[in-house]
């Protein structure tokens, strides 16, 4: 037998379809990414030709490129991230609705990259926490979609999908049928 | 243009007998003079570039460089100005392009244009304590606050001097070149801390 997060067998079950809501959520919340390109040096070129029609990132469902952060879920920070821009990265960060997850796209975002100066802070991890980090000046968009399948194979994996912590209070969402 | 109709109308004004263009060394004093009489009655009505310049060990330490283009008779002249102290006279009331110049010669270097529109810097941060481009300023950067205190409390975040170990601007031979100092700042890393 296949061994799978559904249980469906037409035969028996008829019209019912029998998992774990940690499943059905977590399977949603995967193919459903809806980014925010923090773009905010050369990596954001790459980002965008991830976007076009050759590299395709709607094939995995996301597409949906939001340029506000309420309505985002995953924030892509393509770029070299200044002191004085990491602020403002920090600030959307937290206007983004859980759950959220930060993707570190490159060197600068990751380690603050060649630029070891006075300006810029050394990987955005000092301020928002990042769930995966692309290596590369500039990653290729492949490397991108590497990436984000990365993160989806984590979203997937995640546990408690309907409890979540923020704040330093925990929410949970209960499911009425 | 004829070198001798600037140093003639000027006479404080010093012919440095540029190779590449005309290039005069003009008091702080004569700049706006001068910029205006370049722009109004020898069709200098372009500023291509306005920028800083920090000359160690000499007695004047800093000062401006700014290139004029005459669209209509396709030349250039450059123009040097010693500060005093650290105020040049600001141009952006002649050329309005010279404002976001100044800003940046004054945030890097801290030289102040008197008279300047809107004297803030441009690129740090408005609460930023240091100017960056300046020799006596190492290249990793200085501890200061985080630009942003509710940030800083949630992050603990601060500005910390950047990791030089391994980076691409240690020198392995030594010393990079006595005349650049925030380059000589190498001799700490994160495993041996600044003295
Ligand atoms: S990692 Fe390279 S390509 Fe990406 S922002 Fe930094 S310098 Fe640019």
């Amino acid at each position: 037998m296949v061994k799978s997060d559904f249980g469906y067998n037409s035969k028996v079950e008829g019209e019912v379809i029998v998992t774990r809501a940690d499943a059905v959520v977590n399977w949603v919340r995967s193919n459903s990414v809806w980014p925010m390109p923090m773009g905010l040096a050369c990596c954001a070129i790459e980002l965008m030709a991830a976007g076009g029609s050759r590299f395709d990132i709607s094939r995995f469902g996301m597409e949906v490129m939001r340029f506000s952060p309420r309505q985002a879920d995953c924030m892509i920070v393509a770029g070299t991230v200044t002191y004085k821009m990491a602020e403002v990265v920090r600030r959307i960060y937290d206007q983004m609705a859980e759950p959220k997850w930060v993707v570190a796209m490159g060197a600068c975002a990751s380690t603050g990259g060649m630029y070891r100066s006075y300006a810029t802070l050394q990987g955005v991890d000092n301020i928002v926490p990042v769930d995966i980090y692309i290596s590369g000046c500039p990653p290729r968009p492949e490397a991108l979609l590497d990436g984000m399948m990365l993160l989806q194979e984590k979203i997937r994996q995640e546990g408690g999908s309907l409890r979540r912590t923020f704040r330093g209070r925990t929410i949970e969402t209960k499911i009425v049928s | 243009m004829d070198a001798a109709a600037l140093t003639s109308r000027f006479p404080a004004t010093q012919d440095l007998a540029g190779k590449d263009m005309p290039t005069f060394r003009v008091a702080a004093g004569d700049l706006l003079a001068a910029v205006r009489f370049l722009r109004d009655e020898h069709g200098f009505d372009l500023l291509a570039d306005l920028c800083g310049l920090e000359l160690q060990g000499r007695p004047v330490r800093f000062g401006v460089v700014l290139h004029l283009l005459s669209t209509t008779h396709k030349e250039y002249v450059r123009l040097h100005v010693d500060a005093v102290g650290d105020r040049v006279p600001s141009v952006s009331s002649l050329h309005p392009g010279a404002n976001w110049h100044e800003r940046e010669a004054y945030d890097m270097f801290g030289i102040v244009f008197e008279g300047h529109p809107d004297p803030r810097r441009i690129l740090m941060w408005d609460s930023y304590p240091y100017h960056p481009l300046r020799k006596d300023f190492p290249l990793a950067g200085i501890e200061v606050p985080f630009p942003a205190a509710d940030v800083a409390e949630v992050t603990g975040q601060k500005v910390e001097p950047a990791p030089m170990m391994g980076g691409p601007f240690v020198s392995h031979g030594g010393k990079l070149s006595e005349g650049e100092p925030s380059a000589l700042d190498q001799s700490w890393t994160e495993e041996k801390p600044k003295a």
